[in-house]
C-alpha cells in the first residue's frame, strides 16, 4: 500500500518515491538503513521528514540525487517525471545533469559543506557554469544576483571572500544561494538549521519560505525538530528505523497523531506553562536494523504494544484517510489481526 | 605579502647565527682534532711525529685556541672576505671544494625530488580514489618494499641489472671519457643515463613514503562534507577530485618541501658512496671522520641555511595555497 493520492493531486506530482530500500552489507548481515519507504513530493509543497538520528531520513534525502554512500545497495524507484533516478548510473552524465539544476540540496554544516580553499563566488558559480551558461562573466553576475536574493549584503565583495570570512548564518545563506542558483524544482534540505543558533535559525527558515514562494520549488525538509516542521511543512512523514511509520498533513499530525512513536515525539516537545518538572522522553534506544525478525521496530519502546501481535510479523500500513497513513497494529484491519491470533 | 617575506628573511639571521654556533661547537666536541688524527695516520705508516711538531702544526692552523675564538675567526672570514676556511684534508680552501661538488649535488637532489613528486602524487591520488582496488594493493605493496629496502642494496641491485642488460653498471655520473670534457649534447645524454639509477635509488624511499602520505590525505579529504556538496552540484567525479581534495591534500606535502630537500642531500650519502657519485655526501662523511672542521662546519651551515630557506619557501607556498593561512597572517 503506497501513498494513494487523489487524482487531482496527481498532476502536481513532482517526485514519486516507491518502495525505496537502501541496505548496507556488513559483517553481521544486511543493515537496512532505509526499508521500503514510499512518498510523493508535490510541486511547490514542502514535505517534512522527521525522525531521530539514524532513522534513515538523511540518507533518503541523499539517495534522491544519488549521493548515498558507495557501499550501499539501493533498490525501489525514485521517479522524477518519467525518469527513474535509481536506475541511472551512479555519478553518470544523466544524474549529474539533474543534480544542481532540477534537484538541489543543502546540508547541515554550512562551514564544512564549502571547501575552505576557494572563494564563495567560485563555489556558487560552479553550478551556474555547469547548468546555465558557459560565459564566466554572466555566471559571475548571476552569482552576485543570487547572493543578493538570499539577503547577503554587499554581494560583490562577498563573492570574493572565503568561507572563513563568513559567519555560520551567512554561510547557510550562501549555501541556499548555491542550491537555488539554477532554480531547481526540488530542494532537499538536510537539517539546514541544526547547526545554527535559534535567532539565525528563524531567519534562515523565513528566507527559505520566502524563496520557495518566489521560485515555486518543492522542498523535502529533513529534520529532527518538530517545531520547525510545524512552521515549514505542508506534509510530514515520520520515520523510524528505516520506515515511514506515519504520514499526514501537518495539521493532522499535530491534532491527531496516531502512531505511538509520533505521539511520543510530540510529547517530548517542551511547552511553556506545563507543570511537568521533567520533559517526557521515549524510553529505550533504537535497535540496530540488522537481521531484524519480522516485527514492529518500535516494539521494545512502545507504551501501547500488544505482545504476541506486534512482535510476530511485519506491520501493515493502514490508510486512515486521504492524507493520513500509519503503520501500526493498533489501526490494522481486524481481518489481519484475527489471522494472526488464529 | 612582500613585507611578510622580508620579515621572515630578517628573522632568518639570528636563527642561522645560532645554528652556526651550535654546529661549530658540536664539531669540536669529540676528543682530539684534525692534527691528532693526522698524527695517528702518520704513526700507522711508520713516521713518528714528536709533540713539538704537533704543537707547531696546531699553532699554525690556530687549533690551539679555544673553540669560540676559532669560531669567531671562521665567521669573521666568512663575512669579511667570503672565506669559509681551509680544508686540512684536501689542502684547499673550503669554497673551492664546495664549488666543485655543489652544482652536481643540487642537480641530482632536485631531479630526485622532482622524480619523487612526479611519481608519488599521482599514485597517491589514484590509490585513494580506487581504495582497496587491486592496483591500490599493488602500489601499497611496492611502496612498503620501497620503504623497507636499504638504499645501498637497491643501488647494488640496479647496478647489477644495468650491467647484465646494458653492459655498463653506470657507476659515477659520467662515463670516463666525459668526466673532464666540456658540456656537449653527448655528455648530456651520458649524464642523463647515469642519473637514472641514482635518482631511482635516492628517490625511492621518499617516493614510497609520500605515496602513503598523499593517499591518507586524500582519503581524509574525500570524506569531508564538501565532497557531497560538490557532487550535489552535478560536477563530474574527476573534476571534483582534482579541484577539491587534491588541492587540499597537497598542503602537507608542500609544508615538508623545505626539509625534504635537505633530507635528499644527506640521505644520498651511502648511495653516493656505493655508486661512486661525485656528490657532497661522501665528502662530508670524510670531513666528519677526520675532523676537518671548517669543511664539515661549512657543509652543516650550508645545510642549515637550506632548511631555513626551504621552510620559508614552503611557508610562502602554503600562504599562496591556503586562504586561511593568508587570513591569519593578516595579508
Amino acid at each position: 500500500m503506497k501513498a494513494e493520492t487523489a487524482t487531482a493531486k496527481q498532476s502536481q506530482d513532482l517526485l514519486q518515491v516507491e518502495e525505496l530500500n537502501i541496505h548496507f552489507p556488513t559483517d553481521h548481515g544486511m543493515l537496512k538503513a532505509v526499508n521500503g519507504v514510499s512518498f510523493n513530493v508535490y510541486r511547490g509543497k514542502t514535505l517534512g521528514i522527521v525522525g531521530e538520528s539514524g532513522c534513515g531520513k538523511s540518507i533518503t534525502g541523499k539517495a534522491i540525487i544519488g549521493i548515498q554512500p558507495k557501499t550501499s545497495a539501493i533498490s525501489g524507484s525514485i521517479k522524477l517525471g518519467d525518469v527513474d533516478l535509481v536506475k541511472l548510473k551512479r555519478n553518470g552524465r544523466e544524474i549529474r545533469a539533474i543534480r544542481g539544476s532540477k534537484i538541489a540540496m543543502i546540508f547541515q554544516e554550512p562551514m564544512a559543506a564549502f571547501s575552505p580553499l576557494y572563494t564563495i563566488g567560485n563555489q556558487i558559480m560552479e553550478s551556474i557554469l555547469l547548468h546555465r551558461t558557459k560565459n564566466k562573466k554572466e555566471a559571475a553576475m548571476l552569482t552576485v544576483d543570487i547572493l543578493q536574493r538570499v539577503g547577503i549584503s554587499n554581494p560583490e565583495k562577498r563573492f570574493h571572500q572565503y568561507p572563513h570570512e563568513f559567519s555560520g548564518g551567512m554561510m547557510q545563506r550562501a549555501m541556499i544561494a548555491m542550491a537555488l542558483s539554477c532554480e531547481p524544482e526540488l530542494l532537499i534540505a538536510d537539517e539546514p538549521t541544526t547547526a545554527l543558533d535559534v535567532t539565525i535559525q528563524a531567519q534562515v527558515l523565513d528566507l527559505m519560505k520566502q524563496l520557495q514562494r518566489e521560485f515555486g520549488m518543492a522542498i523535502v525538509f529533513i529534520t529532527h525538530d518538530l517545531g520547525i516542521v510545524a512552521e515549514m511543512c505542508d506534509e510530514v512523514a515520520v520515520m523510524y528505523l528505516g520506515k515511514i511509520v506515519e504520514q499526514a498533513t501537518v495539521r493532522e499530525i499535530y491534532k491527531n497523531p496516531k502512531h505511538p512513536y509520533t505521539r511520543g515525539l510530540l510529547r517530548s516537545i517542551p511547552t511553556i506553562g506545563s507543570r511537568k518538572e521533567r520533559l517526557e522522553s521515549i524510553e529505550g534506544t533504537v535497535p540496530i536494523p540488522i537481521n531484524m525478525p519480522p516485527m514492529c521496530g518500535f516494539f521494545d519502546r512502545c507504551q501501547d504494544r500488544i505482545p504476541g501481535v506486534c512482535d510476530k510479523r511485519e506491520v501493515p500500513e493502514t490508510q486512515l484517510s486521504d492524507n493520513h497513513r500509519v503503520s501500526c497494529f493498533l489501526y490494522a484491519d481486524t481481518d489481519n489481526e484475527t489471522e494472526i491470533l488464529s | 605579502m612582500s613585507s611578510y617575506i622580508v620579515r621572515r628573511l630578517i628573522m632568518m639571521i639570528p636563527v642561522v647565527i645560532l645554528i652556526s654556533i651550535i654546529v661549530f661547537f658540536i664539531i669540536q666536541l669529540p676528543p682530539g682534532d684534525f692534527i691528532s688524527g693526522y698524527a695517528a695516520k702518520m704513526t700507522t705508516s711508520g713516521e713518528v711525529m714528536d709533540e713539538a711538531a704537533l704543537k707547531l702544526l696546531r699553532e699554525s692552523y690556530g687549533l690551539d685556541q679555544a673553540w669560540y675564538v676559532q669560531y669567531g675567526k671562521w665567521i669573521w672570514g666568512m663575512i669579511s672576505k667570503g672565506d669559509f676556511g681551509y680544508s686540512l684534508n684536501y689542502n684547499r680552501p673550503v669554497s673551492s671544494i664546495i664549488g666543485q661538488y655543489m652544482s652536481l649535488t643540487l642537480v641530482v637532489s632536485i631531479i630526485s625530488m622532482l622524480f619523487t613528486y612526479a611519481v608519488s602524487i599521482p599514485i597517491g591520488i589514484f590509490s585513494a580514489v580506487r581504495q582497496y582496488s587491486i592496483a591500490d594493493y599493488i602500489f601499497t605493496a611496492f611502496g612498503f618494499i620501497g620503504m623497507a629496502t636499504p638504499n645501498f642494496l637497491m643501488a647494488i641491485i640496479l647496478m647489477y641489472l644495468s650491467y647484465v642488460y646494458v653492459g655498463d653498471p653506470m657507476l659515477g655520473l659520467f662515463s670516463p671519457e666525459f668526466i673532464d670534457a666540456a658540456w656537449t649534447y653527448a655528455k648530456f645524454v651520458d649524464f642523463f643515463k647515469h642519473m637514472i639509477i641514482p635518482v631511482i635509488v635516492i628517490g625511492l624511499g621518499s617516493t614510497a613514503e609520500l605515496i602513503r602520505v598523499m593517499r591518507a590525505q586524500m582519503l581524509d579529504e574525500m570524506d569531508k562534507p564538501y565532497m557531497l556538496t560538490a557532487r550535489s552540484k552535478g560536477l563530474s567525479e574527476r573534476r571534483i577530485i582534482m579541484k577539491y581534495p587534491v588541492r587540499a591534500a597537497i598542503n602537507p606535502i608542500v609544508s615538508t618541501l623545505g626539509w625534504s630537500l635537505t633530507a635528499v642531500f644527506t640521505g644520498s650519502t651511502i648511495t653516493a658512496i656505493v655508486l661512486n657519485l661525485p656528490l657532497q655526501g661522501p665528502v662530508m662523511y670524510r670531513a666528519l671522520l677526520s675532523q676537518d672542521m671548517y669543511l664539515a662546519g661549512t657543509w652543516l651551515l650550508f645545510m642549515a641555511v637550506c632548511i631555513v630557506l626551504g621552510t620559508l619557501i614552503s611557508d610562502i607556498l602554503l600562504v599562496w595555497l591556503d586562504p586561511r593561512i593568508r587570513m591569519r597572517k593578516g595579508m
